[in-house]
């Protein structure tokens, strides 16, 4: 069973990294809409300190939604995913493998990233460190909580926006504690600990309910 | 072959038979014009009421009537959203043959009357609060159940099979149900700029008498109001997955 689990998420990052495979996609939309909102906002550097960090986890939540629909699409295509179902490996482990692979292909670029993009919004060394620190958290958890939206979906064939329009409301907590626990190290008088911890908490949680989840979806579309 | 159908005509129609499409569509058919006129006059009572009767009041002065519109709307925007939630537990628990076309009804009509709710919150708000608009958890998790209603409705609209399309539809809104109480708690939860819970909590309701009952009668009427469209919608939604069989069972004979 682990090395279906490793073979799983082995070959998911190997064919995201392909061509066709769209990895590295996420990153340079997650480029793009940094580049794009001082465009809109205006070059007032004290104003993009302080909301870059919540500049940077709204790109990186995009970018994983909109890259949400190939988590299972790619295998639907080609007929991979009726064999993984088929195959006797417990499909709650496909989903986490899969979930895993695709948070190794498109979450990972994207948090290491983030710290570089931090510059152009002219974030704090600090602050650069807790975004950072709060994506590697957090990103898990939205690729989780995306894997139940995506296997929802995937014998439906029609993926794309509609994935990330229903998985959306149930990211936003995600979001929300993300960005109070970059923020309260640059601004405020507010603690880190609190929000970071229930960060940590909602990624555990997902890790969980997803692979369940994501499980059931899967086994109820194919009957 | 006489004698069957005159036993099934004696026979009193249980409720169960109304899981049979053509059984439903009969008694929609039958009972739409009772519940039509009762809306309507319950609507026409209630805002003769809301308007010409309650009084206004001491702080909000007249403004306070767009509160006979606004707190049934919201309301019926959460009575739809678990009528929802029941459907897609007869879709999934007890695969009732028409719990997806009730889910798939009620979505459009509650997803109107939140809008409602929204937007005469919005203009209520403006001469009250100040602002068309603030992030505060009530009007931010209602905005949120507006989007969720928006996004079942995509899915609906997205697959033709619709068989599937209920059983993730179905899935999707009993996760979604969480929602539910965080709306309903959340003025009482955080401290925040929409009033607290007036009506339905412990201890009774702190609003007037004289306020109440026409409250009550707009909230039964938009109730009924609900229940006939709700009911036009399922009518129309059986009718057209007939047309559909038809129109593939045509394509297949002529094939």
């Amino acid at each position: 069973m682990i090395g279906a689990f490793a073979a799983i998420a082995g070959q998911t990052v190997r064919l995201s990294f392909k061509s066709g495979g769209g990895a590295l996609v996420g990153l340079v939309f997650f480029l793009t809409v940094v580049t794009v909102i001082p465009f809109g906002v205006g070059p007032d550097l004290n104003l993009l300190a302080r909301i870059g960090p919540a500049v940077l986890w709204i790109g990186v939540l995009l970018a994983t939604l909109l890259g949400l629909d190939r988590l299972f699409q790619d295998d639907r295509d080609d007929g991979s995913l009726d064999l993984l179902v088929l195959s006797g490996t417990p499909l709650e482990i496909v989903v986490f493998a899969k979930a895993l692979g695709h948070w190794l292909a498109t979450g990972l670029p994207v948090t290491l990233a983030a710290p570089v993009l931090g510059l152009l919004l002219n974030v704090e060394p600090l602050g650069l460190g807790a975004v950072t620190l709060t994506l590697l958290v957090g990103t898990p958890g939205l690729t989780l909580i995306g894997a139940i939206g995506a296997a929802l979906m995937a014998a439906l064939g029609r993926g794309g926006l509609l994935v990330a329009v229903l998985v959306l409301p149930f990211t936003i907590p995600v979001l929300v504690f993300g960005v109070s626990a970059a923020a309260a190290v640059i601004v405020g008088p507010t603690p880190f600990l609190p929000p970071f911890l229930i960060l940590v908490a909602l990624t555990l949680v997902s890790a969980v309910v997803a692979p369940v989840a994501g499980a059931a979806a899967l086994r109820a579309s194919f009957d | 072959m006489p004698k069957a159908e005159a036993l099934s005509k004696t026979k009193p129609m249980a409720i169960s038979d109304l899981a049979n499409p053509t059984r439903f569509l009969a008694f929609a058919d039958r009972i739409l014009p009772f519940v039509w006129a009762a809306a309507l006059l319950g609507l026409g009572v209630g805002l003769y009421l809301a308007f010409f009767v309650a009084p206004p009041d001491y702080q909000q002065g007249e403004t306070v009537r767009i509160m006979f519109v606004h707190v049934p709307s919201a309301w019926l925007s959460m009575l739809g959203y678990g009528l929802m939630a029941i459907a897609a537990l007869g879709t999934l628990v007890w695969r009732h043959p028409l719990a997806d076309v009730a889910a798939k009804s009620i979505a459009p009509v509650g997803a109107a009357f939140t809008f409602l709710a929204l937007v005469t919150g919005s203009l209520w708000g403006k001469p009250m609060w100040g602002t068309y608009w603030v992030w505060d958890a009530r009007l931010t998790s209602m905005l949120v159940l507006f989007l969720m209603y928006l996004g079942l409705i995509a899915l609906w609209r997205a697959v033709d099979d619709s068989g599937r399309a209920s059983r993730v539809a179905a899935v999707l809104i009993l996760v979604g149900a969480i929602n539910l109480p965080i709306i309903k708690f959340s003025v009482d939860w955080w401290n925040t700029l929409h009033q607290p819970a007036s009506v339905f909590r412990m201890g009774g309701p702190t609003i007037d008498a004289s306020m109440l009952w026409p409250l009550f009668v707009m909230a039964i009427a938009t109730t009924l109001l609900f229940l006939a469209l709700v009911l036009m919608v399922m009518k129309n939604e059986i009718l057209r997955r007939r047309m559909r069989t038809l129109q593939l069972t045509a394509a297949g004979a002529t094939g």
